[in-house]
């Protein structure tokens, strides 16, 4: 299939030479994007124990002092008398109640797609996928248009009923009946006398936890971080979600704005705590669902 | 923000169907499709039908044509930015793609497989920070006053905050923060998918003498080039979306920045501030088509997507 192009014999020295640069530019390559990955990560995570003026003046990767983090901790939630703790509340109800609904509409939608015959199966399985290739954005400034037609805005539903729409999730589903769940298993239980939600919810759906548990991963950490939708739909930030309300604290912070800033005690410490909070939910999902996410994420295609 | 999504699509892509059953479940099939087909109406087939409409009409409800398009193409901001997530996407995509592969192979061939989990790890986790949290983030990092990398960016003659956020470098920012946050899916994609290469081609290939990097471009690559293009037209239409990051640094540079800099930018300053709905609905089908273009390309041609096993 592939020709390689003929080889001409070299000595000795030369191919150590070339192995040599070869495994130079190797860790070269590795050493940089390590660097560039990581550093900031951990920055972030040094940054609340120091104050402002020692994020300027002191090594950038040191840590300050637990007194600092805890000054910062205090200055953070007393923010507009603990939006924090609003904001974070709101995220839970809009990534939560949307995580329900998804579940709760694409087990079954994707279950039908693989193992049921219907007529429009073949069209709502291709209207699924396009819908789900697409970038979700394109979709919100149109969703908005929509629900200010029908006055919407400004509801909490007006977030986790979009949120709650999720054709990758449904994907998902249906992929995984429809190759890994024996047909013989549901035929079986038809013949014993079970009518289709029994079979569903008795046979299919308790074989379906891996994937259903790769849909929630995504469908929460995708709506935690969502920003566009509630930014454009939500209009007072006792409503925002935690993400639009980070943006908040940036158009507070000194630092990015000397004017609006002033007098406020959200500095960078404060603003790094926030997103470290922020991201929290999602960084221990990560942290803790790394091996079944990258095998989920790559199931039928890898060989380990 | 639509980058880890997009990624996850790799998942199941490779998977493949079997026939459904053709046995009774006919009305069941319906009742269970019933509440998402619900959802995909509301917030998937009306919007964009209602957006059309919108796009084809004016305010008061009357037909014009694409009167509201030649509108939005004329308007004085529109060019611009368009030009801007044109060499945004240029240089992202060809960062993501050179790069992402390059580190797939190397991870792949090159070191242990526990030394290349360990680092498929550590790329993936900024992922985790996607959206307004590595915007913050990138903000710091690019203020040479507390910046782990100051010295770089003052030997870029960067000396300030304001310097390192003029104009011109939003391309270049944008592309870091897209790559910091979305390369290491990326990464564990291609390295899942150079996996599949059996070993006993490789093997092969290395009898007749083939050293690692000749493997890598005459064997590894053209065996995942399925993967790459795939990998390419969804960072493309992700890319043209660009909405949260030059927002953000907008409102960091002080209003330096324009805030119309993306094509969803200007969309959401014709909805917001001048209130012309039709207008922005205009935009948005514009950049509707051009993700259903996407979508359309990818499920149709790249034969990674089972539709339907009736072959």
């Amino acid at each position: 299939m592939t020709i390689l192009p003929a080889h001409r014999p070299r000595t000795g020295t030369r191919r150590q030479l070339s192995r040599l640069t070869s495994g130079l530019a190797v860790t070269l390559i590795v050493a940089v994007l390590l660097v560039f990955f990581v550093v900031p990560v951990i920055w972030l995570l040094l940054a609340p124990t120091k104050t402002a003026g020692q994020l300027v003046s002191s090594f950038p990767l040191s840590f300050g002092s637990f007194s600092q983090l805890g000054a910062a901790w205090k200055h953070l939630t007393a923010f507009q008398g603990g939006a924090i703790w609003l904001w974070l509340r709101n995220s839970a109800l809009y990534s939560g109640g949307a995580l329900v609904l998804t579940l709760a509409t694409s087990v079954p939608a994707g279950y039908a797609l693989a193992l049921t015959k219907f007529r429009g199966r073949r069209l709502l399985l291709t209207v699924t996928l396009i819908v789900m290739i697409m970038p979700s954005a394109s979709l919100v400034l149109p969703i908005f248009l929509e629900l200010n037609l029908f006055h919407l805005i400004g509801t909490a539903w007006s977030i986790i009923l979009p949120f709650a729409f999720y054709p990758f999730g449904v994907y998902l589903v249906y992929i995984y009946f429809a190759t890994s769940l024996p047909r013989d298993m549901l035929a079986a239980a038809r013949i014993d006398g079970a009518n289709e939600w029994q079979v569903f919810s008795r046979v299919a759906l308790p074989l379906a936890r891996p994937v259903i548990g790769l849909v929630a991963f995504f469908s929460f950490v995708g709506n935690w971080n969502n920003f566009f939708l509630p930014y454009l739909v939500l209009p007072s930030s006792q409503q925002f979600p935690i993400q639009v309300g980070l943006n908040q604290l940036l158009s507070s912070t000194p630092s990015f704005n000397p004017v609006a800033g002033k007098g406020l005690d959200i500095t960078s410490p404060e603003l790094a705590l926030a997103i470290i909070i922020a991201i929290l939910p999602v960084l221990v999902l990560f942290l803790f669902s790394q091996r079944a996410l990258v095998s989920g994420m790559l199931a039928g295609s890898t060989k380990e | 923000m639509t980058t880890l999504r997009a990624q996850q699509l790799a998942v199941s892509a490779t998977g493949t169907a079997r026939r459904p059953s053709r046995r009774r479940a006919g009305v069941a099939g319906y009742l269970f499709v019933a509440g998402y087909t619900i959802l995909l109406i509301a917030f998937g087939v009306f919007p964009t039908g209602y957006s059309l409409y919108l796009a084809l009409t004016n305010p008061r409800g009357q037909f014009t044509g694409i009167g509201q398009f030649t509108k939005v193409f004329q308007d004085f901001r529109f060019g611009p930015a368009f030009e801007n997530i044109g060499v945004y996407l240029v240089m992202w995509l060809l960062l993501v793609v050179v790069l992402t592969v390059v580190v797939a192979i190397i991870l792949r061939s090159r070191v242990s497989n526990k030394v290349s989990g360990v680092l498929r790890f550590l790329f993936y986790i900024p992922g985790a920070l996607a959206g307004v949290a590595s915007v913050l983030v990138w903000l710091f990092m690019l203020d040479p006053a507390v910046s782990p990398a100051a010295g770089l960016l003052r030997s870029l003659g960067m000396d300030d905050f304001d310097q390192t956020l003029a104009p011109g470098n939003l391309p270049v920012i944008l592309v870091l923060i897209a790559f910091w946050t979305g390369a290491g899916g990326w990464i564990v994609v291609m390295y899942g998918a150079l996996n599949n290469i059996p070993d006993e081609i490789l093997e092969a290939a290395r009898i007749d003498g083939a050293g690692p990097w000749q493997l890598a471009w005459y064997i590894q690559i053209p065996m995942i080039s399925k993967w790459i293009v795939y990998m390419a037209i969804l960072a493309f239409a992700a890319g043209t979306q660009l909405f949260v990051e030059p927002q953000l640094l907008q409102t960091a540079s002080l209003n330096r920045v324009s805030p119309t800099w993306s094509p969803n930018e200007l969309a959401y300053v014709f909805a917001f501030q001048n209130g012309d709905f039709n207008g922005a609905a205009a935009i948005s089908i514009v950049l509707l088509a051009i993700g259903l273009l996407c979508a359309g390309l990818l499920v149709s041609r790249s034969g990674l997507f089972k539709l339907d096993d009736e072959k």
